[in-house]
């Protein structure tokens, strides 16, 4: 591992502070996905800001009437087991609660979670793999390799690395906001602007500034949340990765769906929110036909590699069946 | 909480794993007469860093090199030797230990993140006389263990996992321990003994 100078920031100030005076450092928080990867050496920071001693990015506050708020550093397990995140927004505690391990929850922060980088092998592997991510420009190890965890959304000749994360899938559902302090002050910016499409670029993967930190989640209180899922499959039934999963999210009305979201992991380079799959099913019944036939437009645009067809059907059923738990939960 | 001289500084019994790993190398050495010379790893200046922290209720004060891992801590300085390398990333659990009575892996724990916090490790388990904690008592019960290398780990994990409130049926149980692998396939005994576990630690 890279030798670093550290640094502990007590405010979130010192942190947009500490990183103007060291432009290549990176921010710590869970250290669960920073920490991992500069052990492979894949992450090779120069200067560590610890921010675990920033009490004011820890808090969060699910009673709001018009928005709930949360601190970046708040731990993905006190939030999971959060009563009203249980019982008013079950996709947004069930996308943290299905995620990784509750050892590794209580130490990941909302932040870094949605920051988490890809688990692309040829990405975390190092050399001799070829990886833009990585190295911009070596080319991309996985076009020709192992793909069959590797995206079907988003993907551009250069990249094909999958985002892996749930929490940032489940936000993109419930049109999240995230503020953002840096050098020039707050800005907010739509959780589905933050993460960028690879395009040519794969190793520029969000849309955050120089020097910006994430302080808050903000999600509008919204009907949509009581009837929701965060479904995910897995290879194993829990502790890994998703090989396809869906955000779903229904109101109804008369016998049919008035409003839905649905928005997809484990398939797309970016949480991928699926408006067209939605669209469809406005002013229908929720049937299993309607709702595979919205798991099958969501998938419309899909390219596959050569191990990695499969998860198109599986992705539509995972959609299929995420729409029908979510409908089901207020159906009473 | 007693304040106790810094063990890295004294000299520490020789234990089983370091002799273990001293007559490994020494094998080693006797089997690679022949091979290249491994250059030597320039010195990195590395700027190391005092840290104060408590384990197993005994204060330690001590610099250590940032990139330290808590679970290297443990094993390569304090002796403790109880938590695992398995994996070294985070997927195996083998190394669980509790930070300020949360349950963490130790891998991924950079030292840096120490200060000021308390850690307990299974050494820190045992009672007066020597008793063992009711968890441990149903691994034994329930034959919960096979080779015992995860078992350190999973009986941290299971604690917590009993505290927090996760272990009131077997499907639960299953969720909540899915961070600790055991490659010998002793699941069976472990759910069953988190369960005997959990009626039991309410009663202490």
């Amino acid at each position: 591992m890279r030798e670093f100078t550290l640094i502990r920031a007590r405010s979130t100030q010192d942190a947009v502070q500490a990183m103007a005076s060291h432009p290549d450092a990176r921010l710590m928080a869970g250290g669960t996905t920073l920490y991992d990867l500069m052990k492979l050496g894949v992450e090779r920071p120069p200067a560590i800001i610890d921010i675990n001693g920033v009490k004011e990015l820890g808090a969060f506050d699910t009673g709001g009437t018009r928005e709930l708020v949360f601190g970046s550093l708040a731990r993905m397990s006190d939030v999971a087991a959060d009563p009203r995140l249980v019982k008013d927004y079950p996709a947004l505690s069930e996308s943290l609660w299905r995620a990784a391990s509750q050892q590794l929850r209580n130490m990941a922060s909302l932040g870094g979670n949605v920051l988490q980088r890809t688990r692309c092998a040829y990405f975390r592997g190092g050399e001799p793999f070829a990886c833009n991510k990585r190295v911009p420009g070596s080319g991309c190890a996985a076009l020709d390799g192992i793909d069959r965890g590797h995206a079907l959304l988003g993907t551009s000749p250069h990249c094909i690395a999958t985002y892996p994360g749930d929490f940032a899938v489940a936000l993109v559902a419930f049109d999240a906001v995230l503020d953002v302090l840096g050098p020039s002050g707050m800005r907010s910016i739509p959780i589905e602007a933050l993460h960028r499409l690879p395009g040519e670029r794969p190793d520029l993967e969000t849309t955050l500034g120089p020097g910006e930190i994430i302080t808050r989640i903000r999600v509008p209180v919204t009907k949509l949340g009581r009837g929701s899922t965060y479904h995910k499959i897995r290879d194993r039934e829990s502790y890994a990765f998703a090989l396809s999963s869906a955000a779903a999210a229904v109101t109804m009305k008369g016998g049919k769906v008035e409003q839905a979201r649905i928005a997809l992991g484990g398939v797309a380079t970016k949480p991928w929110r699926a408006r067209v799959a939605e669209q469809g099913l406005v002013g229908r019944e929720l049937t299993i036909e309607t709702a595979l036939a919205a798991g099958f437009a969501a998938f419309m645009d899909a390219r596959t590699g050569r191990h990695n067809a499969f998860r198109i059907e599986l992705g539509a059923r995972t959609v299929a069946d995420a729409l029908l738990i979510a409908a089901k939960r207020i159906s009473t | 909480m007693t304040t106790g001289p810094d063990p890295s500084s004294q000299p520490v019994q020789v234990n089983r794993r370091e002799f273990v790993l001293s007559v490994m190398s020494v094998a080693a050495a006797s089997g690679a007469v022949n091979a290249a010379p491994v250059p030597a790893q320039p010195a990195q200046a590395v700027a190391d860093v005092p840290l104060t922290f408590v384990v197993n209720g005994q204060q330690h004060s001590l610099t250590i090199d940032p990139r330290t891992s808590t679970l290297d801590l443990l094993r390569e300085r304090l002796a403790l030797t109880g938590a695992k390398k398995g994996c070294d990333h985070g997927q195996c659990g083998a190394c669980t230990v509790h930070i300020d009575g949360r349950r963490v892996v130790a891998c991924l724990t950079p030292t840096l993140q120490l200060e000021g916090r308390r850690v307990d490790t299974i050494e820190g388990l045992q009672g007066a006389g020597g008793s063992l904690h009711p968890m441990q008592q149903a691994f034994i019960d329930h034959d919960a263990l096979q080779c015992g290398y995860c078992t350190p780990g999973q009986i941290m994990a299971a604690i917590a996992c009993v505290r927090e409130g996760n272990a009131d049926s077997p499907e639960r149980i299953k969720e909540y321990m899915s961070g600790n692998l055991c490659r010998c396939g002793a699941y069976n005994g472990i759910v069953a003994a988190i369960g005997q576990a959990a009626g039991r630690m309410g009663e202490v």
